[in-house]
C-alpha cells in the first residue's frame, strides 16, 4: 500500500492535501469539519495585524464561469483577509492544533510592509503552536491597494526583505505565497529564496473579471452596479499554475526549493500532476468550495490507487518526476512525428474533428467517403497537431500515433529519422549552431 | 349489471373525471427552463449534423439548441420557424425516435439522444407564448393563390406564400382548421387546443384568409379555382378509409379509427364519449396505436391491436408500440380480420385468421381466433379520394391512387401544385413531411408567378 504521508519542510501531515488559506479555513468550525473529513492540513485564512479587522463587501463576493451542465470551471472572489479579530483567530488556531496534533496547521499572514508589523505578529502566531507560516504576497484585490498582498509579491525586493524579517523573528518554517500576476514567476521565487524562505507556494489568484451583466453593464460580482477585479481560481487556472510550478522547479537558481502547489486542483489526478512537476504537496480551495470537504476522500483514495498501480511507494517516488521532462521549445525533438488515428468503432460520427481540422487547421480529416459519413485522417495532410483529439467528445477515440523510425511520413515524403534533432541545429534556423569542425 | 369501468358494450362514463384529466394530460410535458438548459448542454454541435439531415424540413437543429443554451430562446425559435412554421406541432407529434433523435450521435454513444423534440417545443413555446412574429409580408405582388385544405401542408404553403406577398385564400372542408393536427392526433399529444393556437400564430402574418366549411367538389370545383386564382395548391390529405374486407364490417360497433380520434379530439367532455369494454383495433400504424391507447385511457378494459404481419413490419414506431404496451394495450401479430360477429346487430366478437408468409406473399393459414369485442376500429390505412377533383375540366394525373407531382410539387395541371398526404412522393406521411412539401411547393409557385 502506497504511503502518502507528507513531510513538507519538516511539517508532517497524514496526506499531501492541505486546504489553502481561503474562506474554508476562516474559523475553527470549518477547519474542524475539514480535519474530520480527512484533510492533511490547513493554511488558516490570512491574519492581519492587531486592531479593528478589515471589512468585506456586504454583497456578492464571488463570480464564476461554467462549463457544460453548469459545472463550475472558474471562480473569482473579492473577499479580503480574515474579517475576524486577530485574538479570536489565534485562540481558535491554538485549540484546533491541540485537538488535531497530527495535522498541519499553517498561519497565513499579511501585515503592512514594515519590519515592526511583522516583528509584532510573529510571536503571537508562534504561541498558537502553528507548524509554520505562509506569507500572503498574492492577494490581488483590495489588500494590494493598501500596499500588501500582490503589491508586495510583484516587487521581488520587498519579498526578499519581508522573508528575511520573518526568518529573523521566528523559528517557524516560512512558506512564501506567490502571485501569478507577474511576467516571470522565477523572479519572485528567486527573491524569496534569497531572503531565506523554506518554501514557496503558488499560485495565488489571478486578476479577473468573470463576466459583465448585460442589463446593468456592471462587472460581476456586482456591488451596487460596480465591480472590481477579483482573484480567479478553480479548474480553469490549473494549466497556468502547473507551468509556474514547473518554471520554479526547473530554474537552476531555485531548483530544489520546496513548492506547495496550488491552482485548480480538483481531483487526485490534478494533485499527482502538481507533485510530478515538483510540488512537495498541494493546497486546495475551489474544489472544496464547490463540492464540500468530502472530496479529499476521493483525492486520497485516487492517489493511493494510482501509486499502488504504478508501484510508487511514497510521495518521494513521485515528486519532481516530470520536472526533467519540461523543456524549452527549442529542444523538442523535431524528428518525432505523430499522426492522428481515429478508432472507427469508438467514433460516434459527430464530425467535430473534421470541421475543426477543415476550417481551422490542416484539412486532414475526411467527412464523407464513398458517399458515406466517415471521418478518417488523411496522413498525407496530418501534421499531428492534436486539435482533433482535443475537440473529440469521446475519450480515447482519437489518439496520436508516433511514426516509427524508418517509416515514410506521407505528408513530407521523408523517412522518419531515428535520431533526435531540434531547432538549434535545424538548417532553417539562421542561428543554428554548427558543430565545431 | 356492472357499471363504470366494467360496463358491458359501448358506453361512456367508465372513469372518474379526475382519471380522464390525468389520462389525457400532456404525453411529454414541456421542459422547464432548467431542464432545457441541461438538455441543450448535451448537444455536441455536430458538423453537418445527422439530426438535421434526418429532419424532413431540414431545421438547423444544432444551431437552435445552441441558441437555447446561450439564453436566446427567441433566436432559437426563429431558426426552427425559418424551416418549419409548424415547428410547434412537429415538436409534439414528430416521431423523433425515427427521425432526428434516432440519428443523434448521443444515441450512438450512449443510447440517449438529445431530446430534440422537447427542446424544439421549449423554444417554440417561448416564441408563441410571447406572440412573437418573426416574419412580415413582402410588398404585395397582387397575385392570388388558393390553397385547398388547412392542414399542415396547406398552412405551411399559405404562410410561405403570404411571406412572399401573395394573397392566399385557404379553403377548408371542416369547421376547424389544422387538418390532422386538429382532427387526427391523439389528444395527449396536443393539449390545450394547441392546433388552433398554431393556426392563429401562422395566419397572424396576414394575407391569409381561411374559409371553413368549403369542400372541394361539393362547394366549388378545381376548374373554378384555376380560373379565379393565379395558382392553386392542393393539400387536402386523404379522405377515405380502407375497408377491412371482412364479413360483418357494417355491424354496429365497427368504426373508423380516424373518426374515433377526431371525435375524441373535439369532445368537450371525455366522460360522455362512449368506448367499448373490449376493443379490437385492426392495423399496425400510428393511427392504430392512437386509437388503441385512447380507448384504454377512456376506460376500456381490454384493448387489442391485431396486425396482419410481424412486429418488425409495423408502421408504428418502437416508441409508439412501447407506449401502447405501457398503457396496457395488447399487440398481436400475424392476424387478419375475417368476420365481425354480432348479436342483435351489435358487434360482440371478431374472428381473425392467422397469417404467415408463403414465399413473399402473405396468406391465411386457415386457423382462426375469436376475440370478444364490442367495438372494432379499422385502422388499416387511408386512401385518397380523387372524385372531388374531377367535377369539371381536365382530369389530374394520379399515381398509385394519389396525385402525381414532380420534385417541386407541380401536378399534371398547369397552375396546380399539390403536397402532403394527397400526393405520391418520396416523403413519408408525416406532419413534418407535409410541412416541407407545402413550403417547397410555395417556393415553386412563387418562382413561377414572379418568373
Amino acid at each position: 500500500m502506497a504511503d502518502i504521508r507528507n513531510n513538507f519542510i519538516g511539517i508532517k501531515s497524514p496526506n499531501p492535501f492541505w486546504l489553502a488559506s481561503a474562506p474554508p479555513t476562516d474559523k475553527a468550525y470549518n477547519v474542524e469539519r475539514a480535519f474530520k473529513a480527512g484533510w492533511g492540513g490547513v493554511v488558516w485564512k490570512t491574519l492581519g495585524e492587531e486592531g479593528p479587522p478589515v471589512v468585506n463587501v456586504n454583497g456578492p463576493r464571488y463570480g464564476a464561469i461554467w462549463g457544460a451542465d453548469r459545472r463550475l470551471l472558474g471562480l473569482n472572489n473579492i473577499e479580503l483577509i480574515t474579517d475576524r479579530d486577530l485574538q479570536t483567530n489565534l485562540r481558535e488556531m491554538k485549540q484546533v492544533k491541540k485537538n488535531w496534533p497530527d495535522r498541519a496547521l499553517i498561519a497565513s499572514i499579511m501585515v503592512p510592509c514594515e519590519e515592526q508589523s511583522w516583528k509584532a505578529i510573529l510571536p503571537l502566531v508562534e504561541e498558537t503552536g502553528a507548524d509554520g507560516i505562509e506569507l500572503n504576497f498574492g492577494c490581488p484585490h483590495g489588500m494590494s491597494e493598501r500596499g500588501m498582498g500582490a503589491a508586495v509579491g510583484q516587487v521581488p525586493e520587498y519579498i526578499e526583505m519581508v522573508v528575511r524579517w520573518c526568518k529573523q523573528y521566528t523559528r517557524m518554517p516560512v512558506i512564501t505565497k506567490l502571485t501569478p500576476n507577474i511576467t516571470d514567476i522565477r523572479k519572485p521565487a528567486r527573491a524569496a529564496k534569497s531572503g531565506g524562505t523554506d518554501a514557496v507556494s503558488l499560485i495565488n489568484t489571478i486578476n479577473s473579471i468573470t463576466s459583465v451583466n448585460l442589463d446593468s453593464f456592471s462587472p460581476e460580482p456586482s456591488i451596487d452596479g460596480k465591480g472590481s477585479h477579483g482573484g480567479y481560481c478553480g479548474p480553469a487556472v490549473k494549466p497556468i499554475a502547473l507551468n509556474m510550478v514547473a518554471e520554479i522547479a526547473r530554474d537552476p537558481e531555485t531548483h530544489g526549493l520546496p513548492i506547495s502547489g496550488i491552482g485548480g486542483i480538483t481531483t487526485w489526478r490534478d494533485a499527482a500532476e502538481f507533485l510530478a512537476l515538483g510540488a512537495g504537496n498541494v493546497q486546495v480551495c475551489t474544489a472544496a468550495m464547490t463540492y464540500g470537504f468530502k472530496i479529499v476522500q476521493e483525492m486520497i483514495a485516487g492517489l493511493e490507487n494510482w501509486m499502488d498501480e504504478k508501484g510508487h511507494r511514497s510521495l518521494d517516488d513521485v515528486i519532481g518526476r516530470a520536472t526533467p521532462n519540461v523543456s524549452d521549445w527549442q529542444y523538442l525533438n523535431l524528428n518525432y512525428i505523430a499522426k492522428a488515428h481515429i478508432d472507427q468503432d469508438a467514433c460516434i460520427k459527430c464530425g467535430r474533428c473534421h470541421i475543426a481540422c477543415e476550417d481551422t487547421s490542416h484539412q486532414a480529416i475526411t467527412s464523407m467517403v464513398e458517399g458515406v459519413r466517415h471521418f478518417e485522417v488523411m496522413e498525407d495532410e496530418c501534421v499531428g497537431c492534436n486539435l482533433c483529439v482535443n475537440v473529440c467528445p469521446v475519450d480515447g477515440c482519437i489518439t496520436m500515433v508516433p511514426l516509427a523510425a524508418g517509416t515514410l511520413d506521407q505528408r513530407t515524403g521523408k523517412t522518419v529519422e531515428p535520431v533526435y534533432a531540434n531547432w538549434t541545429t535545424h538548417p532553417n534556423n539562421p542561428m543554428a549552431k554548427v558543430a565545431a569542425e | 349489471m356492472t357499471t363504470g369501468h366494467f360496463k358491458e358494450g359501448i358506453a361512456g362514463g367508465r372513469l372518474s373525471s379526475e382519471a380522464y384529466a390525468d389520462n389525457f394530460s400532456d404525453l411529454h410535458p414541456p421542459l422547464d427552463h432548467h431542464e432545457a438548459l441541461v438538455e441543450s448542454d448535451r448537444c455536441y454541435f455536430c458538423y453537418d449534423a445527422p439530426c438535421m439531415q434526418a429532419c424532413p424540413t431540414s431545421i438547423d437543429i444544432p444551431m437552435f439548441i445552441r441558441q437555447i443554451a446561450t439564453g436566446n430562446a427567441l433566436g432559437s425559435a426563429k431558426t426552427i420557424f425559418d424551416q418549419n412554421i409548424l415547428g410547434g406541432m412537429c415538436a409534439r407529434v414528430c416521431p423523433t425516435e425515427t427521425l432526428c433523435e434516432e440519428v443523434c450521435v448521443r444515441e450512438t454513444a450512449e443510447g440517449k439522444p438529445v431530446q430534440i423534440g422537447r427542446l424544439q417545443r421549449y423554444a417554440t413555446d417561448v416564441a408563441m407564448g410571447e406572440g412573437k412574429q418573426f416574419y412580415s409580408r413582402a410588398k404585395s405582388t397582387g397575385k392570388k393563390v388558393a390553397v385547398v385544405g388547412a392542414g399542415p401542408a396547406g398552412l405551411a404553403a399559405a404562410h410561405r406564400l403570404a411571406r412572399h406577398g401573395h394573397d392566399v385564400t385557404v379553403l377548408e372542408a371542416r369547421p376547424k382548421s389544422g387538418g390532422l393536427n386538429e382532427y387526427g392526433i391523439a389528444a395527449y399529444k396536443s393539449v390545450d387546443n394547441f392546433a388552433q393556437a398554431e393556426v392563429d400564430y401562422v395566419t397572424a402574418i396576414g394575407g391569409i384568409a381561411i374559409e371553413n366549411g368549403k369542400a372541394l367538389g361539393r362547394d366549388y370545383q378545381l376548374s373554378e379555382l384555376t380560373k379565379k386564382y393565379d395558382a392553386v395548391f392542393l393539400g387536402m390529405g386523404l379522405g377515405g378509409v380502407n375497408a377491412l374486407r371482412a364479413e360483418g364490417e357494417d355491424q354496429d360497433g365497427v368504426a373508423n379509427a380516424v373518426d374515433f380520434i377526431a371525435e375524441l379530439r373535439q369532445a368537450s367532455d371525455l366522460g360522455s364519449l362512449p368506448v367499448g369494454r373490449r376493443v379490437v383495433v385492426i392495423g399496425g400504424g400510428m393511427t392504430a396505436v392512437d386509437a388503441a391507447v385512447q380507448s384504454k385511457l377512456l376506460g376500456a378494459e381490454e384493448v387489442t391491436i391485431c396486425y396482419r404481419r410481424g412486429k418488425e413490419h409495423m408502421n408504428a414506431s418502437e416508441f409508439e408500440q412501447d407506449l401502447a404496451a405501457a398503457n396496457g394495450v395488447t399487440i398481436r401479430h400475424w392476424l387478419q380480420p375475417k368476420k365481425v360477429i354480432a348479436d342483435g346487430g351489435k358487434a360482440i366478437a371478431i374472428e381473425l385468421e392467422y397469417t404467415a408468409m408463403k414465399g413473399d406473399k402473405l396468406v391465411g393459414t386457415g386457423e382462426t381466433l375469436r376475440l370478444a369485442a364490442d367495438q372494432v376500429f379499422k385502422a388499416i390505412g387511408q386512401s385518397f379520394v380523387p372524385a372531388a377533383l374531377n367535377g369539371s375540366g381536365q382530369a389530374i394525373a394520379l399515381e398509385n391512387g394519389r396525385i402525381k407531382v414532380d420534385g417541386e410539387g407541380r401536378t399534371s395541371l398547369a397552375k396546380v401544385w399539390a403536397g402532403g398526404d394527397c400526393v405520391v412522393d418520396s416523403r413519408e406521411d408525416l406532419t413534418v413531411s407535409a410541412v416541407a412539401a407545402g413550403r417547397d411547393a410555395a417556393e415553386s409557385i412563387h418562382r413561377t408567378l414572379m418568373g
